[in-house]
């Protein structure tokens, strides 16, 4: 084959491929000589945990176009994990003396909460949804919204109804100076740790074979199966990777916020599907992006002053712009199942 | 023996009884062509054989095991390709991707390659739009990717649905040609046409659908002799 064909006709627009990061850049340094290096740290700190939420509610959309309402619950459950895990671990060291410990300890929360999450994740497909497969949307919808409840009531039973300190394994008073501004390192690990998972992620729903049954089921799900891909085992793999990324979520909201309740889903859940519609729902860059953009929009509203009304502004921007492009920044264009 | 054979089979979608007691069969190296208006059970026929809906009784055999009771991508690996109707190609995927998944049952390897090979030598159209997006080609060329992409999957039967469906007269022989071809390389085709002049002409044996139910079978040039076929079906 020539090189030369490989680089000019490729299947995406290449219009945006050089133009949004651009963008992105921009808006970001704008964000930065506005806000401060504080409040913007603070506003990738919050991106990144819409930013994993929104993926699971993308990738399950777009799998088997469900609004997955429990999925911000799922992020509950796993602030509630995080609280036991690193509960554990404290107890049983006595205090995190050294950086290996250090280490070793977050890889053990991180590990932990991502498998548990990823398992109830599955579970919840395998038993609420899978049988509501051939059922109309509303069922599945329905049942979603139960889904929620559950959760919520089972930690309510198990835990109880009030808010609950997550124990702190990452030191928060760790940090560097760069001129008279105070970097803590925790935002620093927590935003790396993010970006890095929605690194993997493209790359593996772009290179890997299960990603692109993934991308197959998507678009098609029975020509995917007459391609001999099993649906059942896709859709499962979905959730786990959805819910696992919720548990990631759900870790950084602990390490940094040092706090829970069982109705911490909800809200953050809400923003977290809005991040998911604005980046366009079904595509994985854009809720990942939306993340981001709410976070700041939020953020942005603290800084000007508006923080009881910081939900109204977000969602007040979410209507407008949904009115001028209701497919959302990334979404796909019409024409595209033709 | 058969190689693909149906037996009594019943499909219903809801309440609708869309196939009421289809027995066909296929034999190696035939092709067999489904002819019947709209609406016959053409497409629920080759939907049942290939899993996608389920048969509520009767049995469907693939030389001689039993694939009723399996899904969708099991049928595929026991060696049934279905290039379905409507093409639905993968439309944001690159032409190449699109077969790549034809083969994705398949480990890739140097047998994977030469049947890319064998592909873009039936359909040089589609090597020179390897990398372009599915869903930006013209209907003829999306047909010549469902098939070529049914191929990559290296089946023992190939079913196709319509592909002349939607396509100027001289792309339709063409695609006519290539099914020859393919056939005479020794892949079976079940081949579902509205164009039942078209299809006698290249089919061995063929079936008449009616409503859900076969009221005719014979060799494909007896068929098209056939005077109650003649004015059903080839507008004489």
């Amino acid at each position: 084959m020539a090189a030369g064909t490989v680089s000019t006709v490729r299947t995406e627009k290449p219009r945006s491929a050089l133009a949004l990061p651009v963008i992105i850049l921009a808006f970001l340094a704008a964000m930065f000589v506005w806000m401060g290096f504080t409040q913007f740290l603070n506003a990738l700190t919050l991106g990144a945990v819409y930013a994993l939420v929104a993926l699971g509610y993308t990738m399950v959309y777009g799998i088997i176009e469900l609004i997955n309402f429990a999925h911000g619950d799922v992020f509950m459950v796993a602030t509630f994990v995080t609280m036991f895990v690193s509960g554990t671990i404290l107890n049983q060291k006595e205090g995190i003396y050294g950086i290996p410990q250090l280490i070793l300890s977050l890889v053990i929360v991180f590990a932990v909460t991502i498998s548990i999450m990823a398992i109830i994740g599955a579970v919840i497909e395998r038993f609420a949804y899978r049988p509501l497969r051939r059922a109309p949307k509303l069922a599945p919808l329905i049942t979603a919204i139960g889904v929620s409840f559950i959760l919520q009531n089972i930690i309510q039973y198990l835990v109880g109804p009030y808010t609950y300190n997550v124990p702190q394994l990452f030191p928060v008073d760790w940090a560097v100076m760069v001129g008279e501004t105070r970097v803590p390192f925790l935002n620093i690990f927590v935003i790396t740790v993010a970006v890095s998972l929605m690194a993997l992620l493209q790359l593996f729903i772009s290179r890997t074979r299960t990603g692109k049954a993934m991308r197959t089921t998507s678009m098609d799900r029975d020509a995917s199966s007459l391609m001999g891909v099993n649906i059942d085992r896709t859709i499962m793999i979905t959730f786990l990777i959805g819910s696992g990324l919720a548990g990631a979520a759900g870790v950084i909201h602990g390490l940094y916020y040092g706090n829970t309740n069982f109705q911490v889903g909800f809200q953050s859940g809400l923003k977290a599907f809005t991040a998911a519609v604005l980046g366009g729902i079904g595509n994985t860059a854009g809720a990942a992006l939306g993340g981001f953009i709410i976070a700041f929009v939020e953020v942005g509203a603290v800084v000007l002053g508006f923080s009881r009304w910081g939900g109204a502004v977000v969602f007040s921007l979410l209507v407008i712009f949904l009115v001028f492009r209701p497919t959302g920044l990334l979404g796909s264009h019409t024409g595209d199942r033709a | 023996m058969a190689l693909l054979e149906l037996k009594d089979v019943n499909t219903y979608y809801g309440a609708v009884h869309a196939l009421r007691g289809i027995s066909l069969n296929v034999n190696e190296g035939e092709i067999v062509t489904l002819i019947g208006s709209n609406g016959a059970g053409k497409t629920t026929t080759l939907r049942t054989i290939s899993g996608l809906e389920h048969a509520r009784s009767g049995s469907i055999t693939l030389g001689g095991t039993p694939i009723h009771q399996a899904k969708p991508h099991e049928i595929v690996r026991l060696g049934i390709s279905h290039a379905p109707e409507g093409r639905r190609v993968f439309a944001r995927m690159s032409v190449r991707e699109n077969l790549e998944m034809g083969a994705f049952l398949r480990k890739s390897g140097p047998e994977v390659q030469a049947d890319f090979k064998k592909v873009f030598d039936l359909f040089p159209r589609l090597k020179e739009r390897e990398f372009q997006a599915a869903g930006t080609m013209s209907g003829g060329e999306q047909q010549m990717l469902a098939i070529g992409r049914a191929l990559m999957a290296q089946p023992k039967v190939l079913l196709l649905d319509e592909p002349s469906m939607g396509l100027a007269p001289i792309l339709v022989e063409q695609i006519f040609d290539i099914i020859k071809e393919i056939n005479s390389r020794g892949t079976a085709v079940l081949l579902v046409e509205q164009n039942a002049m078209m299809a006698l002409g290249i089919a061995h044996r063929g079936y008449i659908l009616q409503i859900g139910e076969i009221t005719i079978e014979d060799d494909a040039s007896a068929l098209a002799k056939n005077p109650k076929v003649k004015e059903a079906y080839l507008g004489v």
